[in-house]
Formats: structure tokens, sequence, C-alpha cells
């Protein structure tokens, strides 16, 4: 029983990395119908950006206080990561918009390849270690919770707070909805259609690049082909929880981060993925729509 | 104009090509179609009207196996005696096996297509069984050859019909809107159909157009006896070229009959009277020949 | 009229202005994306501590290189362009030109070349080395051609979306490293088998998913080709996981002729010539040719057929396909598995190839740069994508060979690590330069008087 709870809450601390991830994917899914193949690198991108910043930052001020320093982590992480999706969409995906339907999906597969590439480039091919930032670990009822775990449950649940209250609460969500309902009309409503897809990449780039941040607080390790394999579970968890939908998106990443971690301790570790992809292709198959979509009727 | 009583059990000729009985379609909690029951006759224009919301489409789209009736039957009576219950079949195997074709509300043709490529592929299954499943035609035999010419043979035929035949190399997305519609009708009637479904055929035509396509349309009848089902807002097109009419509203049958029989009929024109501008318009003038017709 | 005399100036110098602004605004934004990845460098020390190195310099060569590049484009480059695209309309097309001898022949000549180009790389630069230009450029262009054709089947004509095909291309090799070991099979036995198994695997992997559309269906057979590649890397008791199977015996001629080097019938040893690896060199690469001109074949026959036709309707519109009496559904699995066919073919050549086989060479990378040669090709197009897979491909080998760079960037240069991120920018800039590829037409399979090539924009690219 404490083995399966301790399993629980490794699960949860995974899938709420993959939850912040998938964010992204869904609602530029949802704005631009596009799967932004990149979104994996960007998080990546951000994790390097944190390791950086945190290397500058060690180096100049000894002894900084660990939440001063991951807060200045994650800002400059975002800020980054932000500024790249921004830019790439306006030069890769902005020009290819309303055209061919495949063209921005091998763009944005374009764009990643070149991401990860540019990043092994600059950065080297190698791991990239750093010490560990966070090392406390409780132990509540035999169950021992990290410090690290609790900083990301917790932060995810703001983060999620604050993005719920954007999308439902202010001016700015409300374009962003209605640009997902009907761009034209939205335009003809006055409504910043540009401006808004661009507002939505950056918010997704923000999430991508504290999840980022975080992976590389628990992994304590960054590498640059790191964008891949999260990218794509992350994009799991968006369709399992139904694309285009927030909660769906976190119940997504969640369910898989769970899957995982309970495929591992139970079953095997070689076939974790397997069991993600396997997931994946079964609820694809039998419900199209995910767990929070709405089923697409065929209109004749 | 005085009012006829004639009915459908009145037509001279009793042999039902497509028979509807006790159709009921739901969608979730909306009735579309609430128990419908008609029958087309065998060489005729069978009409198909209502206002909008009325359910035609949905029939349609049960006639041809699009959607899963909740309840009721469709059997399908082909000239060779062989009968289809068309609800229980797979939409492709309806044109394949029992011989019924359809064309769509918006026009889907194959745009990338060219026109003779559009009738080509509407050959499909008599071609496959020539080309021996592929297999046979990737060989370079000769039945597929005689097979394949003579698909070139009929499309032509078809081409001509539909005065398409000089825009037979250029892609279908490049005709205007008229010539659209008319392509469709021949790629359907290249499926060599016993039974014909049009689905709002002269919508967004202009009056030559509209001319173009009932030439189309009772030449279709008058040379192929193929049955045809007509689902038609342009109240000149239904009555010119139907012979029977059934109207619908709410899903449900509110008149079944000559044309000059609906045309007439109260319950018709109540249906029709605060609807559609344009249609309200063909039932004030039918009105005014009702209350004509009263006179006398 | 003083006006009118000074308003190309204002108009000049407005123009000048903005691109200076914009050049301005390129630079802080490069500035910005740069700053960490460029200005930093992570390495690490003797004690595998994590160090940072700063490169000041080349961040400014990136921020320069930015807002100059900017600057122009905005100030000179889309003005010139602008002019040229307005000279382009105003000038009549002369359509009735005959086509030059060239262009109506390419095909001709264009295989024709391809069969001379082993003997003139032998010529040119003797057997042995001749042996990079027929391998490291023939062969692996060739095998992409293939594949890009194989793949072409399912997502140009028949308009399905297939993120995973490398997974048909592992299955062919795997069919043939495996069962070569286990059974002694030779390579033309096990060529067809294992078309044969990757076309089966195509419809097993095909039924479930083919009722999904557009990116579901994407993203389905992405998962299935990272399934199959982590079966072979978990299944170690067959495939012997990350080691890979090695030693995978070579093909021969029919039988007739062997390359492996103690045999009797050896190639070189019967035509007295010297021994050299070339000779198989040049042999696969005949072997590779005539297996991608059997894909273009078949693919250009079927395309006539009913069964291609359906292909082509069923990427413009499957629910009229399935009015005009045409089941969707098989027709979608042959497309599938035929596809996964020529995978197959092409996966058993890798296999005999290399004579190594690991999960390595088929990550999703493959899927995506196979997809990516077909997209930029131009959807169904076969000579647009032999031209895509020459430029992207050939293109990226091309770096190894530029050792003068070094003399430019200094000894540390190695252009080969600059080549996958070359190739990933080329797929952007041609996407966005040509969103419909090389070759945006189409030709129409039948024509009554003449054959017209469909314009691009009036062809769709599937739904599924």
């Amino acid at each position: 029983m404490e083995y399966f709870i301790q399993q629980l809450v490794n699960g949860l601390t995974l899938g709420s990395i993959y939850g912040l991830i998938a964010i992204g994917y869904t609602m530029v899914y949802g704005i631009i119908g596009m799967i932004n193949f990149a979104h994996g690198d960007i998080f990546m991108l951000g994790g390097f950006a944190a390791l950086i910043i945190f290397l500058v930052i060690t180096s100049i001020f000894v002894g900084l206080p660990v939440v001063i320093l991951l807060l200045i982590m994650m800002a400059a992480a975002m800020l980054t990561a932000a500024l790249w999706n921004w830019t790439i969409e306006k030069v890769a995906y902005r020009p290819l918009r309303g055209s061919f339907r495949l063209a921005p999906l091998i763009t944005a597969i374009g764009m990643s390849i070149t991401l990860s590439n540019f990043i092994q480039v600059t950065q080297g091919p190698r791991n990239k270690p750093i010490p560990p930032l966070v090392s406390s670990v409780y132990n509540v009822f035999g169950i021992s919770i990290a410090l690290k775990q609790i900083i990301i449950v917790l932060l995810t649940v703001i983060l999620l707070t604050v993005f719920w209250y954007i999308v439902n609460k202010t001016s700015l969500g409300r374009a962003q909805r209605a640009t997902e309902q009907d761009r034209k009309m939205a335009a003809l409503l006055g409504i910043d259609v540009d401006r808004t897809i661009s507002i939505t990449f950056i918010m997704g780039a923000g999430l991508a690049a504290v999840a980022g941040t975080m992976y590389l607080m628990y992994y304590g390790v960054a590498v640059f082909s790191d964008g891949f394999i999260p990218g794509v579970k992350a994009f799991t968890a968006a369709v399992l929880g139904g694309i285009g939908s927030l909660p769906g998106a976190v119940i997504g990443g969640l369910l898989i981060g769970l899957i995982e971690s309970l495929w591992s301790a139970y079953f095997t570790i070689d076939y974790k993925d397997v069991a993600t992809f396997s997931i994946l292709a079964i609820v694809l198959i039998f419900k199209p729509s995910g767990i929070l979509g709405r089923p697409e009727v065929e209109k004749v | 104009m005085a009012p006829e009583t004639n009915t459908a059990t009145d037509t001279m000729t009793n042999d039902p090509i497509l028979k509807v009985e006790h159709l009921s379609m739901r969608f979730g909690g909306l009735m579309a179609i609430n128990d419908l029951s008609f029958e087309a006759q065998r060489g005729e224009i069978t009409a198909l009207i209502g206002p909008n919301g009325a359910g035609k489409t949905t029939v349609f789209n049960c006639v041809t196996g699009f959607y899963k009736p909740t309840m009721g039957m469709i059997s399908m009576r082909q000239a060779s005696g062989k009968t289809f219950l068309l609800e229980r079949m797979p939409d492709f195997e309806i044109t394949r096996d029992a011989k019924v074709a359809r064309t769509f509300q918006n026009i889907r043709l194959f745009t990338g297509l060219t026109v003779l490529e559009n009738l080509l592929v509407a050959q499909h299954n008599t071609l496959m069984k020539a080309s021996g499943y592929t297999i046979l035609g990737l060989l370079g035999l000769p039945a597929y050859k005689n097979a394949s010419a003579a698909s070139i043979e009929l499309a032509k035929h078809w081409l001509e019909k539909a005065h398409l035949i000089e825009r037979a190399d250029d892609p279908a997305g490049d005709l205007p809107y008229g010539a659209q519609r008319r392509l469709e009708i021949a790629r359907a009637m290249c499926t060599g159909p016993e039974f014909l479904c049009l689905d709002e055929p002269a919508a967004g035509l202009n009056p030559r157009e509209s001319l173009a396509l009932n030439e189309l349309l009772t030449g279709i009848r008058r040379d192929t006896g193929t049955s045809i089902l007509l689902i038609e807002h342009d109240m000149s097109v239904v009555m010119e070229i139907s012979d029977h009419v059934v109207v619908l509203e709410y899903g449900q049958k509110i008149s079944d009959g000559t044309p000059d029989h609906v045309k007439n009929d109260p319950k018709v024109i109540a249906a029709y009277l605060g609807v559609e501008d344009e249609e309200v318009e063909e039932v004030i003038e039918e009105i005014e020949e009702i209350e004509e017709g009263g006179k006398h | 009229m003083a006006n009118i005399t000074t308003n190309p100036e204002s108009a000049g110098g407005s123009l000048t202005a903005r691109a200076l602004r914009e050049g301005f605004y390129a630079g802080i934004v490069s500035l910005g994306l740069f700053v960490l990845f460029v200005g930093l460098e992570t390495t690490q020390n003797i004690r595998n501590e994590l160090v940072l190195r700063q490169r000041w310099g080349l961040l400014l060569t990136f921020v320069l290189v930015a807002a100059v590049g900017r600057f122009l484009t905005v100030a000179y480059v889309r003005p010139w362009v602008a002019a040229r695209k307005a000279a382009a309309v105003a000038r009549v097309r002369d359509e009735s030109a005959p086509d030059s001898f060239f262009k109506r022949n390419f095909n001709a000549i264009a295989i024709v070349a391809l069969i001379l180009y082993p003997i003139l790389a032998m010529l040119i630069f003797g057997v042995q080395g001749s042996l990079k230009w027929v391998d490291n450029f023939g062969i692996q262009i060739l095998i992409y051609v293939m594949l890009a054709w194989g793949l072409n089947i399912v997502v140009g004509l028949a308009g399905l979306l297939d993120l995973g095909y490398v997974a048909f291309y592992a299955v062919g090799a795997y069919s043939y490293a495996l069962l070569s070991q286990h059974f002694g099979f030779s390579f033309w036995v096990l060529l067809p088998l294992a078309g044969i198994l990757a076309a089966f695997w195509g419809m097993i992997l095909g039924f479930p998913v083919l009722r999904l559309k557009g990116d579901y269906l994407a993203i389905v057979t992405l998962a299935f080709g990272e399934i199959i590649r982590l079966v072979l890397i978990n299944w170690t008791e067959v495939t012997r996981g990350t080691f890979g199977i090695s030693s995978i015996p070579k093909a021969s001629v029919f039988g007739i002729w062997s390359f492996d080097v103690g045999a009797a019938n050896n190639f070189a040893k019967v035509f007295g010539l010297p021994m050299s690896s070339a000779y198989y060199k040049v042999f696969l690469f005949y072997l590779i040719l005539a297996l991608a001109l059997l894909t273009a074949y078949v693919t250009i026959r079927l395309r006539r057929m009913p069964v291609g036709r359906a292909w082509e309707a069923l990427r413009e519109d499957e629910i009229a396909c399935r009015s005009l009496g045409i089941n969707t559904v098989t027709t979608k699995l042959t497309a599938f598995s035929i596809g996964a066919m020529f995978g197959g073919f092409a996966g058993s050549f890798f296999a005999v190839r290399q004579g190594f086989v690991s999960p390595e060479s088929f990550v999703f990378l493959e899927s995506a740069i196979i997809l990516s040669i077909v997209v930029l090709g131009g959807m169904g197009s076969l000579v647009g994508i032999a031209v895509a897979a020459a430029v992207m491909v050939g293109g990226t080998e091309l770096l190894r060979e530029m050792q003068f760079l070094k003399q430019i960037f200094g000894p540390d240069f190695t252009p080969e690590l600059y080549r996958m991120l070359i190739f990933g920018l080329a797929m952007v800039i041609v996407m966005v330069w040509k969103p419909r590829g090389f070759v945006g037409s189409r030709e129409p399979t039948a024509f009554l008087k003449e054959r017209k090539a469909v314009s691009g924009s009036f062809t769709k690219e599937g739904h599924g």
C-alpha cells in the first residue's frame, strides 16, 4: 500500500510536468489547429536557459537562497522560451497560416529538428548535470515525499489557477476562445487575431519553460535531445484529455504520469513508453475525442 | 384551376422502386424524422419538399446509408426483382450493390481531379472487376484495356449529356457552379444507378443553368429509365419535372401526391407560411391561385 | 509638381528608416534569443563540474547578421522581389512555346544518367575513390528516394498522414536480418518476403487506425512507429536490443556471383579484378536503383488503375467516394499496405547494405525526414520527390565534403555537426517559400484531348 502511494506521488509529480507542457500543445492546436511539434523542444530550451542562468547566478552570487535562485531561473527560462516561441510563430508558422494543412506540420517538425540541433551545436551533445538544488525529503506515514515534488505539484496548481482565470475571465481569454471558434469572424469583430495567436504561443512557451525548469530541478540534468520524448508524452496527454481542452490536458498529463510510474513499478520499466504509446493508440481508436473533448460529428 | 384529389394510391402503375416504411431518426433528443412512410415509383421523378429543417436531407442520408435510422425499413426493389433492405447496408454497398446513387447539397466533387477522372472514379467497381482487383491490370491484360476504353466511352456519353465535353480535361474545381452541379449528376450516373437521389440540384443556379439541369434530368429519366428522388426548394423545378411530391414538415409527412394535389393542399400552404422569404412568395402565389380556383 | 518629384525620394527615405528600425528590432530580438545559448557555453571542467565559457564575439556576430540581414531584406530584397513579381505579371507568358528537349525527356535522361553514374565515378575517381560517391551519395540518396516514393503512395496519393513509416522500414530490415541469420535464406528469397511481411504489418496496424482522420491518424501512426522501435530495443532475446544484429550476410548477384571475400565465385576473382569493396557498392547501387524504379513504375501504373484513382479520390473527398460505391476501408488498407511493402523492400536493402541493423536507425527522425521529402517534393509528384531527396539528403551529405570551411571557421570546425541543423532549417525555409513543394501541380491519369497539369490550388491534401 505504501509502495503504491509512493508511486502515486511520483506519478503525480511527473504528470504535473507533462500537464504543463500539454497545455501549450492543446492551446496551439485549439487556436490554429496545428500540432506544434517544436513545443517539446521549447520545453528543452527552457530547461537549458534555466541551467545556464543557474550557472551564471551561482558563479556571481554565492549562497543565494534557493527560492530566489529558482525564481530567477524560472523567470529567465520563461522569457527566453517565450521569445523563441514568439519568433518561431512569426517567422515560420504565420506565413503558412491558412495554406496547405501539411505545410505547417512539416515546418514544425523542421523547427523541432532545428532547435534540438541548435542546442547540440552551441551547448554540446553531452548530458549537463547540476548539483541538487532542493534535497530535503519528508517522511509522511512511511512515504517519502521530496520537497521538490511538493514544489512541482504546488507550482502546477498555482499556474493552472492563474491560467484558468486568464482563459475564462479576461478579455484576452475571450479573444482566444473567439479566435478558436472562428478566426475570420473574430477578426471581423475587431479582435487582433495575429496578436491573440502570438500571445497563445507566448503563454504556451512560458508554461513549457516552467516545466523545463522543474524537470531540470527534479532530474538534475539537461540534454539537447530531451525535447522529443517528454514532448510526445505531453502531446499524448493533450490528446488523452481531449485536445483543445485545458483541464483535459492536465488530467491527461496526470494520467500519463501515473500510468508511467505505476507501470514501471508493477510491470517492467523497459516497456513503460510502450505502455504510454499503446494507451494513446487505444484512446484515439476508441474515443478519438479524448476524455473531455467534444466528439466530432461527420457532416454529410 | 380546380383542386385535385389525386393521391399516391391513384397512380396508374403501382411498381414502387423504393419503399420507406415507418422511418424514424433521432439525434439525441431531437426527432429529425418521425414515422415517415412513402413510396417512389419506378421510372418516375419523386420530389421531397418541405421547409428548412423538415428532415429532407436526413431522409436522404438514411436512404443512402450515411445515417443509420433509429427505426423503420427502407426497401429498394430493382427491375430484376432483387430487393435490398437499405437500412442494413453500409453506404458504399448501397451504391455498389443496390444501385442507388446520390449527389450532395454542398457539391462534393474531386476538385483536384479532371472532369473525366471524376467520371472514371465513379466506375470504380466495374473497372476493379475488369482489372482483376488490380493484379491482372498491372500485368497489362487486354480485358482491362477494353474495360478502360469502355469506361472512357461511358464518361464521354455523360459528358455530352451534361454539356461538359469541352471541359473534360480541366480540373473539376475549375468549373463554374452550374457545371459542377451537372458534373456531380453525371458522375452519379456513371455508377449505373437504378435509383438516383439528388439533394437540391438546382440550389444556387441561375435560370439558364436551371433550364440545362431540367433538361439533363428529364433526359436521364427518358433515356435510361432511372427513377429519381429529388430534394428541391425551387418550386419551378419541382412542379415542372416531378411526377409525385412528398411534403415533409418537422420530420413528418403532411402531404403526398401529384404536384397539383400538393400545391393545393392547405396543410402544405400552412407549413410554408412564415418560412423563408422566397418560399413565402411562392406560397402567396399559390394561395392566390387557390382563391381564383375557389371563385370558379 | 514639387510634391510629385519629391515623393519617390521621401518614400525611399521612409523605406530606409523603416528598414533601419526593423533591423534594430531584429538585432534586439536575436540578442534575446541567443544571449544564453550562444553567448555562453556550458562545458565540463576536469572535475566534471559544469562551467561557463563566454563567447561574446560569436554572439555579436549572430546579432549583427540578424540585424543586417533584416535591414537588407526590408530595404532591398523585398522591393526587388515585388518589382520582379510585378514584371512577371506584366510579361505575357508564352505558354505555347514547346518544351525544351531536356524537359521533354527529363525522365529518360535522368535514368540514363543514374545508370552511368557509378561507371563515371569509377572512371573519374578510380575504383577505390568511387566508393564515397557511389555509397554516400548514390545509394544514400536512392534509399531515401525509394522510401519517399513508397510513402508517397500513402501520403501523396491517398492523403493519409503517416508519421510512423519508418516502422515498416524496420520490419523489412529486421525480417531480413533475423531470417537470414536463423534460416540462412538468401537475399533474393528474403527481399519479397520482407516486403510481404511489411505489407502484412501495414494491414495489421492499418486496420484499427484507418477510421481516424488527419492529425489523429498522424499521431497514432507515430505511436505505432515508436512502439515497434521500443519493442525492438526491449525484446532482447530476439533482437539483441540496442546492440543490434551484426554480420548480416551480403547479397549476391542472383546467386551467380558472390561478394564474400572467401567465396569461390567472388565477383572480383571471377573477373580477375583486384579485390575491392567498391564492386559490391556498385552492385548495391544498381540494386537500389532497380528497386526505386520498380516503386516508381508500380506507382505510375497504379495511378492509372481504378485503385490508384480511388486513392486520389479519397484524398479529395472521402464522403463522395463512399457515395460512389467505393469501399474506403479496403482502399485505404491497400494504400497503407502497398506503401508499407515498399518500405519493407527498402528495409531489407538497408540491412544488406549496412550488414548491421539496430533500433537506432529507425527513430522518429527518419519518419520525419521521409515525410518531409514527400511534402517538399510536392505530394504525389515522383520527380519532385526525387529532386527533394537529392537536395535534402545529398545537400547534407555534401557538408561532409566541405573541408574548405575549416579555412574560414578555423580547424575546430566540423561541418558534419551542422548537418541536421541545416536540414531542419532547410525544411522550414523550403516550406515557407513553397508550401506545396517543388512540384505543386498534378498530372491527370486520363485525358480525352490533351493532358493538362492540374494546378496545386485545386488538389486537396486529404483528411485522413
